[in-house]
């Protein structure tokens, strides 16, 4: 067996496909999504995060090996629970917080909340509160990149729940028919809501066991891996820019927390929880940076930088002011306002 | 100047928007080699060819979901949903997505696009390809709303409609396509926002949309041979925005306010604008407003029973002259 420190320096020369300072990176965004979405949870509980909010504990692996992905310019569409996928795209920690606690400093200032993060200059085209909506809409925009001869690449992430709605199909076929540069990301973590996604579905994979219907791949990819979803992405986004259509794609994963803020998630098995821990994503890409040669005081450097600039985040909302009231009722209308008459 | 139908003036209008912006695209429902079940998109596909006017499964979701991805990136869309009725089964495009997005977003997000869609009665479709729907969408505050009722209008309020940097919801009326207006040659631009006095008179004023203004014309012109009776009759073509101005100026010449409406009753658009006028022109009226609308039902198939319902020329002068008369 090899000396440790023999081991590190074979590692450090490793360039596999993906390559250590990808690696990096992509560790990095899912401490930062562990980090906020945790904060966020904390900060519910002293009551300065108010209304709704739907977390991606346990799912950060998906968010990464996606953004990891993605190239400047490509578009992201998401949903409600879409703290993580905003936070991939590089957003300030600060602005998702500021806008889950309602401050002035926020994305959006507060007017859109944790359901709808967008930042258009990071390409996140929007967060989507209404199941599906969100899939033709990224057909738009991947239509525009056709129609215009742009080679970005639009994906819409989307849950296992989602599959059972009209628009996702309608999507579906609209993007093959148009062959469309779009991406769908389904981030299946076994429950709709409430109920086990396999209770309502007619078949065991809500996305893949669709795909065939619509003359796409069936794609399954453990959606706890970050490596794993950052090349099935990869390969979707260059499919894509080669002008060869669609892919469909199931991320298997699992939410740690309940669907939202107001839900226990009682309904679960016992021990399935913990069962899924084993699997955690950041502990297992903690343990093959490990294996790839990177130094411990690496990994710790990274975790500690986070936790700062949460921490930090955490402190300037705090401190921020809430939304200045006259933006009730700006941005209605392009011209800025709201008149609907004369 | 050449006489056009309003189907013909739909053709024209969109190619004269198309002709002028690439970014100007179309989709919809049988829309392309077809030429639309109307007939008003005839001649589009050969001349603006299959990369801008593009035939759609028939998925009203995915129509206006990409018209909305399409107009948030850097296109001009304009998407078509055949009959207004089937407004219902993509209805959160027009009530949640289109108009929320920019407000949601601090005005990061905007979506410039046009909807056009085939609104109205009296085809003897039946309650399901029939109904007046510019309610549902007048509701919803970030839409803009318009129904022209002359190849004019269409042509200009179109023009106007895909330049707006908001999303409309562009009515036009099935029972309109086959009539037939001057229209002049060259470019033609009108404007969101303005009612149009279509016929002058100081007895009372008559608001109507689309259809009913021709049948609020014909009706001012009967009382006016029959009874003496002279009213202004007053096209609204934009809901929203609204041209409350010209209402409120014509109210306080004839201190009478009627409103014809396709739609069926409850929170038709005149009980807006009566409401507009019980408020701010309250004095000048001498006597009640009155809803002249659609009963509150589906609309039937029959045509003696369609007839019926629809408010008509003779309805609409004998519910004038009563009330004038009272």
């Amino acid at each position: 067996m090899a000396k440790i420190e023999d081991r590190a320096a074979a590692a450090a020369t490793l360039n596999d496909d993906i390559g250590e300072q990808k690696r990096l990176a992509l560790y990095r965004t899912q401490v930062v999504i562990r980090e906020a979405e945790q904060r966020a949870y904390d900060l519910f509980l002293q009551n300065l995060v108010k209304g709704t909010s739907h977390l991606s504990l346990g799912q950060e692996a998906v968010a990464a090996g996606f953004a990891g992905a993605m190239q400047p310019g490509d578009l992201s569409f998401c949903t409600y629970r879409g703290h993580a996928h905003t936070l991939a795209r590089g957003v300030s920690v600060t602005k998702v917080l500021g806008e889950l606690m309602q401050r002035d400093i926020g994305l959006m200032r507060g007017k859109g909340g944790s359901m709808h993060l967008t930042s258009v200059d990071h390409g996140v085209m929007g967060s989507y509160a209404i199941i599906g909506a969100h899939l033709p809409i990224a057909c738009g925009a991947a239509w525009r990149a056709q129609y215009k001869g742009q080679k970005d690449v639009s994906v819409c992430f989307f849950g296992d729940g989602t599959t059972n709605i009209g628009a996702f199909h309608e999507a579906l076929n609209f993007a093959v028919v148009w062959k469309l540069p779009v991406i769908f990301a389904c981030e299946n973590n076994l429950y709709m809501e409430y109920t086990p996604i396999a209770d309502v579905t007619a078949v065991p994979h809500p996305a893949a066991d669709r795909a065939a219907a619509y003359g796409l791949p069936r794609i399954i990819v453990d959606g706890n891996d970050a490596d794993a979803v950052y090349r099935t992405a990869l390969s979707a986004y260059d499919k894509a820019r080669a002008g060869d259509g669609p892919s469909l794609i199931e991320c298997l994963t699992y939410r740690y927390s309940g669907h939202s803020r107001a839900d226990p998630a009682k309904y679960r098995p016992e021990g399935e929880l913990e069962k899924w821990k084993e699997r955690d994503p950041i502990k297992i890409y903690r343990e093959r940076l490990k294996q790839f040669g990177v130094a411990e005081e690496t990994i710790l450097g990274i975790d500690a930088a986070v936790k700062r600039e949460v921490d930090e985040a955490t402190e300037a909302c705090k401190a921020a002011p809430p939304p200045a009231l006259d933006i009730l009722t700006t941005d209605v209308y392009a011209d800025g306002g709201f008149a609907w008459r004369n | 100047m050449a006489e056009l139908t309003y189907r013909d003036a739909v053709i024209r209008g969109i190619a004269q928007e198309m002709t002028r912006d690439p970014d100007v695209v179309f989709l919809g429902e049988d829309i392309a080699k077809a030429g639309g079940v109307f007939k008003a998109t005839v001649g589009l596909y050969e001349q603006f060819g299959p990369l801008r006017v593009r035939d759609t499964p028939i998925s009203e979701q995915a129509i206006l979901g990409a018209a909305m991805g399409a107009a948030m990136t850097g296109l001009k869309p304009i998407a078509e949903i055949m009959f207004s009725d089937f407004i219902a089964v993509c209805f959160d495009y027009i009530a949640n997505e289109f108009p929320k997005s920019r407000y949601m977003t601090n005005g990061q997000v905007k979506v410039p696009l046009v909807v056009r869609t085939g609104n109205g009665g009296g085809a003897r479709f039946g309650a399901q390809h029939s109904q007046s729907v510019e309610n549902w969408c007048m509701m919803i505050p970030g839409l803009k709303v318009v129904a022209p009722s002359s190849p004019i209008d269409v042509i200009g309020l179109l023009a106007a409609s895909v330049r707006d940097p908001d999303p409309v919801i562009f009515l036009e009326h099935k029972s309109l396509y086959a009539t037939k207006g001057e229209v002049p040659d060259g470019e033609i631009v009108d404007t969101l926002g303005t009612a149009k006095i279509v016929r002058p008179g100081k007895d009372a004023t008559i608001l109507a949309l689309a259809l009913m203004v021709p049948r609020a014309l014909a009706a001012a012109e009967k009382l006016k041979n029959e009874q003496g009776i002279d009213c202004e009759v007053i096209d609204v073509r934009s809901l929203v925005p609204l041209d409350t101005q010209t209402i409120l100026g014509s109210v306080a010449r004839t201190h009478r306010l009627f409103t014809v409406e396709e739609n069926p009753r409850l929170c038709g658009w005149g009980a807006e604008l009566v409401s507009i006028v019980a408020d701010e022109a309250f004095y000048d009226l001498d006597g009640p407003p009155v809803r002249i609308t659609t009963p509150h039902i589906p609309l039937p198939a029959a045509d003696i029973l369609e007839d019926l319902a629809l408010p008509s020329v003779d309805r609409i002068a004998e519910r004038v002259q009563r009330s004038l008369n009272a």
